[in-house]
């Protein structure tokens, strides 16, 4: 008979538990993290680099496998967006050096790049493998140690992709526990893990209630609340470009990406154009009927159906009965309100545009505040129109941190039509109630230790130049005294000098190697 | 020191240990445990120190670990001790957990003792039921426990004292590391087994030869004697595997884990029996009793102890402890080359050798005085113990280091005296 491991007395769902468990993970990653800032700018890129390049060989494979085990979205998207959360966005910050210090003499300040230590992830369901590549590699391209929860209904494919990463990691020198998964991500263990002291920052993406926790855990927090963009479609906007664009951005993974545009607003005089350019891009604009249809198959008293989230267009017309032509891509839903009476105003993670006239252009800017004050504050906003004090006045007014301009805004706003940083987390600031306003990159996930010296003219400033904190990379494997192959070891010298003091002249280096040699030709 | 402490030290040498009490004054260590959390022990005055002794690996975990007291508060909701005859569900639940993890592939049976020692009284007592021999064979300065047998296998430092020793020839010592001694043991084939810690605790950490192990295995198979690997300090991934015999390549006939296997919540001691060598348990099943043995609530407790240690987690936090603590004792080393010789080391099993005859002794004392508490070996009293936990954090290795090179420093200066040769 096979003997089994058997639980007699199951205690998993105590408090002990789950805080032992989250504990464990977390201090492994902070012992990754502790040799992680051992290493030097080379070896760190190498690292990033080596999963960046496991990152994209496997981008189709996790999208197939994100789609089938969400129902979210559409694969050949997904893939796109697994491989421009891979190679792309090392290289977006290969001249970015987040590892040695900067020097501004003008100032007499050194800067010396400080990890944050170990990063909580918590991924979407909605972008499960491109925000999991995305910050992986912020992370180790700051020296940082992850631990990723995945969104239960993504955990599978979250979980082989993270380990995927982390093996690639592993076999390009990283420290053992950099890149860590929690395999059965519930909401206690979760909790757990985001008030642990042993948490530097969580980097949360996802609901509101989730990101609200982050936020209340003591811990410092990155979180991105919703999303819910308006776009306005401008007289003096290329009205056929600007339809293009739009269908273009909604079809985009059939909007599973919360910078997608939610409501559109435009004026009188440019409806008619605008709707018939709309149709020649393969958006079908409902009728009353419809829109009646779509917002009660769309919206629940209990909110947002999440059946529909990265469905098609064709699909989701046909669950509410709707006729569409073939290769349909958008569905258009005219609507003559905007706020709580109106569902519709509100977030749509699919392809479902709200479609809204307005007299005059600050009535579409107050319209649009509107929507922003419904959902999705600091977020993201689009306007579409060739005047720039157009685009300036709409700007400064609706309460958004990123407005793309004539582009398509589910992708600019994410960096990937436009020179904002590649992202996955969009930080939605003070007006989304979250830390940062900016899109999030390895710039946030590190502060800086500055020395400042007196400002007086008079007084001297050091020669920093080619000056580097020890790097003395990974631990030197402890002995295994007796075990076989194990004779071998010996003390590193580099390693017994290194500490806070590594201030090892040449003079003495060439000593030691000097010493290391005579001992070994000795033997 | 406190009135309280004072006072309370006259009652523990009036009514517990008038010797060891004062031998601990003597020695300058006054401590007292009161309250214990994790890696730190508080004395009873208050002062904060950090364990490295942990009772040889009875706090591998960490005192009070909280996944351990909820098994045991949980346990207690359905369990008791148990009753010793029956079959039980706790003794053979953990029995099976066990024979899953052995490091032999025929280890299935598990015998229980309350202790350490007792678990080694079973061990020699299956093998000279299996071979029908009483010849014992141990190694000079052996350490397996204070009971009956086990006493006998080991030091008579601790014999002696109680008219205990071996009289009859039936426990045979060999020097460490001296496999032609061992031979010599074996030849006759009179013996019915070698009893083997993997590396020997309480002599210092003395290291294991390459080849010395798997090579006294083979002798063993030679001269038809069994191999009794004693786990209780080594076992539990102290060594970065869950057996240390498992490293050196060695299928032991019987292993004996104790210690942390009970998490320091609830004493247990494990013999795990290969079913070629158990025939007294089908022969005899009631021929060994103790009703302690394989208490119940122990089991339960064991069994969390057991899956703690397999994560792969834990693994991987051996490893970073054992190489940050190398690391930074490798740097001390350099600091105090005349007086701090040597590191003995596999995974978090040290000694920390001085060229002095006594001299771990002050270095205990001088770590005591700056929050460390780790202990001299006492058969070997020039070499300290150091033995950092499975699960210890790098704020804590670090802050060990700090006070580690101050206390030898300080040692030093006492026992050479402060000038220093120049290096």
């Amino acid at each position: 008979m096979e003997p089994q491991a058997r639980t007699l007395v199951d205690i998993s769902g105590s408090h002990a538990a789950l805080a032992g468990r989250a504990d464990m993970v977390l201090e492994r990653a902070r012992w990754a993290a502790e040799v992680f800032q051992r290493y030097d700018r080379e070896s760190t890129m190498a690292i990033a680099d080596a999963v960046a390049a496991a990152a994209h060989d496997s981008a189709e494979r996790f999208a197939d496998w994100a789609v089938r085990e969400t129902g979210f979205g559409v694969a050949a998207h997904k893939k796109l967006k697994n491989q421009l959360t891979s190679r792309p966005l090392v290289d977006f910050y290969r001249n970015d050096d987040y590892v040695n210090p900067r020097i501004d003499e003008a100032r007499k300040i050194v800067e010396i790049p400080r990890p944050a230590g170990v990063i909580l992830a918590l991924t979407p369901s909605t972008n499960p493998i491109a925000t999991l590549n995305y910050k992986v590699l912020i992370s180790l391209m700051t020296r940082n140690a992850i631990v990723i929860s995945p969104h239960p209904a993504a955990r599978e494919c979250s979980v082989d992709a993270a380990r995927a990463l982390g093996e690639a990691a592993m076999d390009a020198g990283a420290p053992d526990g950099a890149i860590q998964i929690i395999e059965n991500p519930g909401i206690p263990l979760v909790e757990e893990l985001m008030v642990s002291p042993k948490t530097s920052v969580i980097l949360a993406t996802g609901g509101t209630a989730m990101v609200r926790s982050a936020y209340s855990s003591s811990n410092p927090a990155i979180g991105v609340g919703p999303g819910n963009a308006p776009v306005f479609v401008d007289s003096t906007a290329d009205i056929d470009k600007a339809a293009k664009r739009i269908v273009e951005s909604k079809s985009f993974d059939n909007s599973a990406l919360c910078t997608n545009e939610s409501v559109l607003i435009t004026l009188e005089d440019v409806d008619a154009r605008l709707r018939r350019s709309f149709k020649q891009a393969k958006a079908y604009i409902c009728d009353a009927d419809d829109v009646d249809r779509l917002r009660r198959y769309l919206f629940h008293d209990r909110g947002f159906n999440i059946e529909c989230i990265g469905r098609d267009a064709a699909w989701i017309a046909q669950e509410c009965g709707i006729r569409v032509p073939d290769g349909t891509l958008v569905l258009l839903a005219p609507i003559a309100q905007i706020g709580v009476e109106e569902p519709l105003s509100r977030e749509k993670l699919c392809p479902v545009l709200a479609y809204h006239v307005v007299k005059r252009r600050n009535q579409a800017i107050t319209q649009a505040r509107a929507v922003l004050r419904l959902a999705g504050a600091g977020h993201s906003a689009a306007v579409h129109a060739m005047d720039e004090q157009v685009a300036m006045a709409f700007a400064s007014a609706v309460e958004a941190y990123r407005v793309v301009v004539n582009t398509p805004c589910t992708q600019g706003a994410a960096g990937f039509q436009t020179a904002l940083a590649p992202t996955f987390t969009v930080g939605t600031g003070f007006y989304g109630r979250s830390s940062i306003g900016e899109n999030i990159g390895p710039g946030h996930l590190v502060h800086w230790t500055r020395l400042a010296y007196n400002s007086d003219a008079s007084e001297y400033f050091g020669n920093y130049r080619g000056l580097k904190p020890g790097f003395s990379g990974p631990l030197p494997e402890a002995p295994s005294d007796g075990v076989p192959g194990s004779n071998g070891y010996r003390a590193r010298r580099a390693e017994a000098d290194a500490g806070v003091f590594s201030g090892v002249t040449r003079e003495e280096l060439r000593r030691m190697i000097a010493e290391e040699l005579r001992a070994v030709l000795r033997k | 020191m406190s009135e309280a402490k004072l006072e309370f030290l006259d009652r523990s040498r009036a009514f517990w240990n008038p010797g060891k009490t004062q031998d601990w004054q003597d020695m300058g260590v006054d401590l007292v445990i009161d309250r214990r959390e994790g890696y730190y022990l508080f004395d009873m005055d208050g002062r904060r120190l950090i364990d490295l002794h942990l009772n040889g690996g009875t706090y591998n975990l960490g005192h009070r670990n909280p996944e351990l007291v909820e098994a045991l508060k949980a346990g207690s909701a359905r369990f008791d001790m148990g009753n010793h005859h029956f079959p039980a569900l706790a003794r053979t639940a953990l029995a099976e957990a066990l024979a899953a993890c052995a490091p032999a592939p025929n280890m299935v049976y598990t015998a229980y003792g309350s202790g350490g020692g007792e678990a080694i009284d079973i061990a020699i007592k299956t093998a000279r039921h299996a071979k029908q021999r009483r010849k014992i064979v141990s190694i000079v300065k052996a350490y397996h426990g204070h009971t009956g047998l086990a006493l006998k296998t080991g030091d008579d430092r601790f014999s002696k004292l109680f008219l205990s020793e071996d009289t009859l020839g039936e426990f045979v010592q060999v020097p460490f590391n001296d496999l032609n001694a061992m031979e010599d043991a074996l030849r006759g084939r009179d013996v019915a087994a070698v009893i083997m810690e993997t590396i020997p605790a309480t002599y210092g950490f003395p290291m294991p030869q390459e080849g010395y192990l798997p090579n006294v295995k083979k002798l063993c198979e030679k001269y038809d004697a069994l191999y009794i690997a004693d786990e209780v300090q080594t076992g539990l991934m102290r060594c970065g595997e869950l057996w240390a015999c498992t490293k050196y390549g060695i299928e032991p006939d019987i292993m004996v884990t104790g210690k942390g296997i009970g998490g320091g919540m609830y004493p247990i001691a494990c013999t795990c029996i290969g079913e070629h060598c158990g025939g007294w348990l089908t022969e005899d099943g009631f021929g060994h009793i103790s009703t302690g043995g394989g208490a119940e609530l122990g089991c339960i407790v064991a069994m969390k102890v057991l899956e703690i240690v397999q994560r792969p987690e834990v693994r991987t936090m051996v490893r970073y402890v054992s190489d940050y603590m190398r690391a930074g004792l490798d740097r001390i080393m350099t600091e105090y080359p005349d007086f701090f010789i040597g590191i003995r080391q596999h995974g978090v099993v040290m000694g920390l050798e001085f060229n002095h005859e006594q001299g771990a002794k002050p270095v205990m004392k001088n770590l005591y005085d700056n929050g460390v508490w780790a202990i001299f070996s006492t058969l070997d009293p020039r070499v300290l113990q150091f033995k950092p936990g499975l699960l210890m954090t790098q704020a804590d290795c670090e802050e060990v280091l700090r006070r580690v090179e101050i206390g030898i420093g300080l040692a030093r200066d006492e026992v050479m005296g402060r000038h220093r040769k120049s290096a």
